[in-house]
């Protein structure tokens, strides 16, 4: 199981990834819909609390597309194929800056401690890391530097 | 120079300890080689065919003596007493050991110094012209701007894992010295019809296995939109750029799928977003940007007194005058001049220079050029503001030094890599070429009639040698095993950018002095009055040099 990282310690993850092939969705649990998902089924899902509603975006989908719902969202989740690529960083920011998104936002998948810094630059809250990560190690990635030469996202 | 103030040096002190902590986890096994190798790369460590190789930067080429002598130390005590200067502006140490590699940025911090973002798939360091500030033909310095762009790319969150490495250059000449045409992004200062400063923006540009000469996507964008418009560029590219292929995912490949016009109307779209935003230039940033290249305190010179000097001394001594028509070059304040030291004297790697030479540079910097000195993109040196009655005693000294070899410009200045003597990438040796090349055109006076000309060397098709854009290159590429070696020639890196043509088959290692002086025949042969070589090129096309090549003996 990942730890869930989140204001500087390991919590408990309430948010769970709906299956894409799910039958059923439970009204009160706090379920991060793929982006598929949502768009197939966005009617029906526009009725749920945002406290329990969530997105699940991949690496290849644009934040665009949910630009217009955003305040809809409790928590978004942007998932890292690989620790290579970096596009997760611009979904982050644009998510936070441009679509003015203020709920948890989420690094999960391929992340490691030492990205942690730019991550919460770009606007991230909340880091999914694997299970054998150090809490020492996880906080003096997070505070990495002190200060910065370019404006980014600040931390919340 | 720039001078760094308390939060540079806070940010370098968190970086030491940063990149200290990693190694010391990677080295106890808490973090895997995979991980660490992206992290070790933006602190310009690779490992390589024989052991680590550490690149430092060196920003827009500018070092003071203080730093010369640090490197000294740092190439004595970590190294085997030699260092490598770059066609980036930077310097390279290709025996430092792993464990000691942060004491080593340790050291580095202690002057100012780094090997931030000088690999890896991130901005690296920005490059400018060598005789920026100094140069006749500056339209506007353009170090303050390198220096704007330098810190918004240190560390910038959003782009530290882009699909590749990401080039930038600035020029602020009407020759372009920095070769912005083959960078990633290219920025031409330039005045408009009311006179207000501003960008020309290149994009696309580079060499290796796709050379391409970048394109224009903004004709004049003003100062203070400039960070605004660099993000705009490479948040397109962040999330565009091809991931699946490393060969395609530089921004030229984005670049040339989309078409420039198309690229360039993205870009658009997105600055209209960032365009006004917090990373808006403003008055004091200019201010505070250019306070630290602020000229040196020139003195009165007695012009006269010291051309009489210069003029008594080439008179006496044939080899000062060699020395004074190729290594010393016009200054904008009367009475001095800028000097080139060459680091390529024949049977030495182009850019090497041992620990006792980097003093020595040092020395000389601190008594003859207010204390400071530069990197070339074409791997020499630069004393940027003698005194010219100062110029005997300075080439005096630098020949005791092996710095005054009087090619600069000649077809003996070759931009080299380190080849497969050093490289693991590499196909083929080009260090050996270099040399075989400069001991077969030892002739001064033949190198001076060629006038100038750029030979420029790679050992494989990633191009660090800039082959492409010499106006002879040559590419060392492995056929079965075997050392070849493709010649081209038509290339420029200036302001008229241009990619050589490859002449045809290659050919062995011993065959290259000879093929070369094949084409300098033809040059020689066919140049009208005052052509330089490319010109000639140009005029006459590749034909009459492919048919001298390749000729059958009658």
């Amino acid at each position: 199981m990942p730890k869930l990282l989140k204001a500087g310690s390991f919590t408990i993850d309430a948010w769970r990834r709906l299956d894409a092939d799910a039958a059923r969705i439970a009204d009160g649990d706090a379920l991060l819909f793929p982006l598929p998902v949502w768009l197939a089924r966005r009617d029906a899902l526009l009725a749920r609390d945002s406290s329990h509603t969530g997105i699940w975006l991949n690496g290849d989908e644009e934040p665009e597309q949910i630009a217009a719902d955003i305040h809809r969202f409790g928590c978004i989740a942007v998932n890292f194929p690989t620790f290579m690529d970096g596009r997760g960083f611009s979904c982050g920011r644009l998510l936070r800056e441009r679509y003015g998104f203020r709920g948890e936002l989420r690094a999960v998948g391929d992340i490691f401690v030492d990205q942690l810094h730019f991550l919460r630059r770009c606007g991230f809250d909340a880091f999914e890391l694997p299970d054998d990560t150090s809490l020492d190690t996880a906080r003096n990635c997070l505070d990495a530097f002190s200060v910065h030469y370019q404006a980014a996202c600040n931390p919340a | 120079m720039y001078l760094y103030d308390d939060r540079d040096r806070c940010l370098l002190r968190e970086r030491v300890r940063q990149f200290r902590d990693q190694t010391t986890r990677y080295l106890q096994g808490d973090l895997p080689e995979d991980q660490f190798r992206p992290l070790r790369l933006q602190n310009g460590l690779y490992i390589q065919r024989l052991a680590p190789m550490l690149r430092v930067s060196i920003p827009y080429g500018l070092i003071s003596a203080s730093q010369l002598r640090r490197l000294a130390h740092i190439a004595r005590t970590y190294d085997k007493g030699y260092a490598h200067f770059t066609t980036r502006q930077n310097i390279q140490f290709n025996w430092p050991q792993l464990p000691e590699v942060p004491d080593i940025l340790a050291e580095l911090a202690a002057v100012d110094m780094h090997a931030i973002q000088t690999s890896g798939n991130c901005i690296r360091n920005i490059t400018s012209d060598e005789f920026a500030g100094i140069a006749p033909d500056e339209v506007e310095d353009p170090r303050p701007w390198c220096e704007l762009v330098r810190r918004w790319s240190t560390f910038h969150p959003e782009f530290a894992y882009l699909p590749r490495k990401f080039k930038i250059a600035v020029s602020g000449s009407e020759s372009d010295r920095a070769a912005i045409q083959i960078h990633d992004i290219g920025l031409q200062l330039v005045k408009n019809a009311a006179g207000a400063l501003g960008f020309r923006v290149y994009v696309g540009g580079g060499l290796g296995r796709t050379p391409v000469i970048g394109e224009v996507i903004g004709e004049f964008i003003e100062p203070r939109h400039l960070l605004t418009y660099l993000e705009a560029i490479l948040r397109v590219y962040n999330r565009y750029g091809r991931r699946d292929n490393k060969y395609k995912a530089r921004i030229k490949i984005l670049v040339k799928v989309w078409g420039a016009e198309v690229f360039g109307a993205r870009v658009a779209a997105e600055w209209q977003h960032l365009k006004d935003g917090p990373n808006t230039l403003t008055e004091a940033d200019f201010a505070h940007a250019r306070q630290f290249f602020t000229a040196p305190a020139y003195e009165a010179v007695d012009v006269a007194a010291a051309d009489a000097t210069v003029s008594a001394c080439a008179a006496a001594e044939r080899a000062f005058a060699r020395w004074l028509e190729r290594n010393v070059r016009a200054h904008r304040v009367p009475g001095y001049c800028a000097v080139v030291l060459s680091l390529k004297p024949v049977g030495v790697a182009p850019g090497d220079v041992t620990d006792a030479q980097l003093d020595a540079i040092a020395d000389l910097a601190d008594r003859y050029a207010f204390g400071e000195a530069r990197v070339t993109h074409h791997q020499n040196l630069v004393l940027a503001d003698v005194r010219r009655g100062d110029l005997p005693a300075l080439w005096r000294a630098l020949k005791a030094q092996g710095f005054a070899t009087p090619t600069i410009g000649t077809l003996s200045d070759i931009i080299c890599c380190p080849g497969g003597d050093f490289c693991s990438l590499a196909n083929a040796k080009s260090i050996p070429i270099a040399e075989a090349i400069q001991r077969e055109f030892d002739d001064l006076d033949y190198l001076y009639d060629l006038g100038d000309l750029t030979l420029n060397i790679s050992g494989c098709m990633n191009a660090c040698g800039h082959h492409h854009v010499g106006n002879i290159g040559i590419l060392g590429v492995d056929k079965k095993g075997e050392e070849f070696y493709q010649i081209q020639i038509g290339g420029e890196a200036g302001s008229r950018a241009a990619l050589g043509q490859v002449l045809g088959p290659s050919f062995y290692a011993p065959e290259v002095p000879r093929v070369i002086a094949r084409i300098l025949d033809v040059y020689v042969q066919r140049r009208l009055e005052g052509e330089t070589f490319i010109e000639t090129y140009r005029r006459v096309g590749v034909e009459p040099f492919k048919d001298s090549v390749y000729a059958k003996a009658a």
